[in-house]
């Protein structure tokens, strides 16, 4: 579903090499975490996947089903069914959280040749997910973000991919700063996303989140590239013996 | 001031026209002003509060020709359209001449609705009729409102007694090219009345506007204003209003297009307790210079004053925000607030602010902030890593930045109405 071939991208307005030959697949179906150290280039990933500006790609490149998604406006990209789960999910003052929702839904749904979903059925639709993630009706009519704690925008991402359905779900720390209920909450969100046609990459720190949603692969990333992929037990070792080994071992 | 030249705004006309039928008292107040302008002279751009604006526009002899600024706005009839819904006595002037055929039987339950040329019969507004004006020409001369009280050919005297049974609605038409139009209102709620008034239009190709307002204890005034869209007009607007104890004004403008537009504002409380909110959403595009010049004066104890003023700029348009909240010393308890903002869409904008507070009174709350920035770059993503089209993700963070103005509405269906137009502009002005 997504490949990322021999990615190279910098900072676009300083000459900082951040991405530095990445190189990975994630099959239909299949979901893998992403380790590594802080500043090794996650986000960094994330953002380029997702199409934000400010980043050059210098070389190789990256493909959803095929299609070449660095061509591809930031809209387009969540349209093919791409969606990022922020490590800081943005205020956004004087937009409500379900005009917000039903917008972008609606847009997607545009942009595929899709009917719009009517305001009842959005309505229905959205109190469903949000029970299940525990995101009460005044959460869902404030402004989007705005003053929401932590774990509440983390919540928060996690709703509007169960509303928006993405086919590649990209989630940068999506456990970060979650207490332990709100933890299982999340991960039960995405489990039930989880199916044959869908495709999961979760960047984490902490095997906790990975006890939940049980990974098919584990990557390792240090300074702009994987540098060692393999099975969950992979989560345990950094868990066990932090990153220096695994970097000695590959240096 | 330049005091050498004499008032020649709006147009080369005399200072005082004859206004038949005119009562005694109305034709000295009318004299007094011409008077009082004739001693102002014409504003410079010296003028502590000329700066940010030239008035040429405004003095020129002619009124401009709109047409010449391109063909008409698609948004013509937008503006009444929008507020086609609201269930209000609708009073027509076209081209500064009140049009009785297209305006509503003006009896209306708890309201008294005359033309300014029916004044021998409303003797109230003796009090009032340039008696605002005057008082507000200190500190800071205003010179094309003086002009107004001398000049103006209609207008409408309002007094509304109790609670009106709808809402006012003054709908300007223009019809001919190049039409040069001064109106002047005088509104007086007695204590404990209430009254909405709308104003929806451009007018004429150069309008003056001058409206007096005198709130009585406990009195609720509501005001809604759309300006526009026309894109060649130029417009001046004065608001005196006056509140005593416990009254409330909340009034709202919203300004699409317009070459020129000069909104002043001059609002004293003199009763204890009372409520002015004033607030602005104007939007504009190109050949755009926009200004909100308000003045607030706390006189009584206790009282609230709010200012939020909010304006979307680009392909070079400019806005002006001059506004100060004068406390004197005995109104303790003040609580004084002002916003002035603008959302400059691209780097050709110019917002320029002159936010002042001027305090007597050691116990109050006063605060102001002013701020101009570009669309939020990161809101801009998140929209669109969330599906929405560039210009759909703008339009909704231009709305967003205006919300916090359009809040000040207090009545729903004319805020529905104000979003519309918004929407509407925001759809005819993308990329
Ligand atoms: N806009 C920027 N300006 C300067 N440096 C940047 C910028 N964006 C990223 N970097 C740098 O690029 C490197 C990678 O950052 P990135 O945020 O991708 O790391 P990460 O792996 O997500 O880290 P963490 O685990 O802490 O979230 C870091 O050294 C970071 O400081
Ligand atoms: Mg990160």
């Amino acid at each position: 579903m997504l490949r990322i071939d021999d990615l190279h991208a910098r900072l676009a307005d300083e000459d900082k090499a951040i991405l530095k030959g990445l190189t990975l697949a994630v099959a239909a179906g299949s979901v893998h975490a992403i380790m590594g150290p802080n500043g090794s280039g996650k986000s960094t990933l994330s953002f380029v996947l997702a199409g934000r500006d400010g980043y050059e790609v210098t070389a190789g490149g990256a493909t959803l089903d095929g299609a070449d998604l660095l061509a591809m406006e930031p809209e387009a990209r969540a349209a093919a069914g791409l969606f990022l789960a922020f490590q800081y999910p943005v205020e956004i003052p004087g937009v409500g959280n379900m005009t917000f929702l039903r917008t972008a839904l609606n847009a997607q749904r545009k942009a595929r040749g899709e009917a719009e979903v009517s305001a009842a059925d959005f309505l229905r639709l959205v109190r469903d997910k949000a029970r299940a993630l525990a995101i009460d009706a005044e959460m869902l009519k404030r402004p989007v973000n705005v003053g929401f704690s932590g774990g509440e925008k983390k919540r928060n991402e996690i709703l509007q991919m169960a509303v928006l359905e993405p086919r590649m779900c990209i989630l940068d720390e999506t456990d970060s700063g979650l207490d332990v209920d709100a933890m299982r909450l999340v991960a039960e969100g995405v489990n039930r996303l989880r199916d044959a046609g869908r495709a999961f990459l979760v960047i984490t720190h902490y095997q906790r989140l990975l006890d939940h949603i049980r990974p098919d692969v584990v990557h390792i990333m240090a300074d702009g590239r994987i540098v060692r992929s393999g099975g969950p037990e992979l989560a345990l070792e950094v868990e066990r013996g932090g990153y220096a080994d695994i970097l000695a071992e590959v240096a | 001031m330049g005091r050498s030249e004499p008032m020649a705004a709006a147009g080369a006309r005399p200072a005082v026209p004859p206004l038949p039928g005119c009562p005694g008292w109305l034709a000295r107040a009318r004299e007094a002003a011409g008077r009082r302008a004739e001693v102002l002279g014409q504003p410079t751009r010296r003028d502590e509060y000329w700066r940010f604006t030239n008035p040429a526009p405004l003095l020129a002899a002619a009124a401009p020709d709109p047409s010449a600024a391109g063909p008409a706005a698609a948004g013509q009839g937008a503006a009444a359209s929008a507020f086609a819904a609201i269930a209000a006595l609708r009073l027509v002037f076209r081209d500064g001449i009140l049009d009785a055929a297209a305006s509503d039987d003006p009896r209306l339950g708890g309201v008294e609705i005359l033309s300014l040329a029916e004044a021998a019969r409303a003797g109230w507004a003796e009090d009032l009729y340039g008696r605002l004006e005057a008082q507000g020409q200190a500190p800071v001369p205003r010179p094309f409102a003086a002009a107004n009280t001398a000049g103006a050919g209609a207008g409408l005297l309002i007094r509304a007694r109790t609670r009106a049974a709808r809402p006012v609605m003054i709908v300007y038409e223009r019809s001919s090219g190049v039409s040069d139009a001064i109106l002047h209102h005088c509104v007086k709620l007695d204590a404990g009345a209430e009254l909405t008034l709308v104003e929806v239009g451009t007018g004429a190709a150069r309008l003056s506007v001058v409206t007096e307002v005198e709130v009585g204890a406990g009195a609720v005034f509501h005001h809604v204003r759309a300006q526009g869209p026309e894109e060649g007009a130029v417009t001046a607007s004065h608001l005196f209003a006056r509140l005593e104890a416990r009254a409330e004004l909340r009034s709202f403008t919203l300004t699409a297009n317009g070459a020129l537009t000069r909104n002043e504002a001059f609002v004293e409380l003199a009763g204890a307790g009372g409520l002015a909110h004033l607030a602005g959403a104007a939007l504009g595009d190109g050949a755009f210079h926009h200004d909100d010049t308000v003045f607030v004066r706390h006189l009584a104890e206790g009282c609230e004053s709010r200012q939020v003023f909010k304006k979307v700029l680009r392909h070079g348009a400019t806005g002006v925000f001059q506004g100060k909240i004068h406390v004197l010393a005995q109104a303790q308890k003040t609580d004084g607030y002002q916003l002035s903002q603008a959302l400059l869409l691209d780097e050709d904008a110019r917002f320029l602010a002159k936010p002042e507070l001027e305090i007597y009174a050691d116990d109050v709350r006063c605060s102001h902030g002013s701020t101009a920035g570009a669309i939020e770059a990161g809101a801009l993503f998140y929209l669109r890593a969330r599906g929405l089209p560039r210009a759909e993700a703008e339009a909704l963070l231009v709305l967003a930045f205006l919300a916090e103005a359009v809040a000040e509405i207090a009545e729903p269906d004319l805020a529905r109405a104000v979003e519309a137009l918004l929407g509407d502009w925001i759809g005819r002005h993308r990329g």
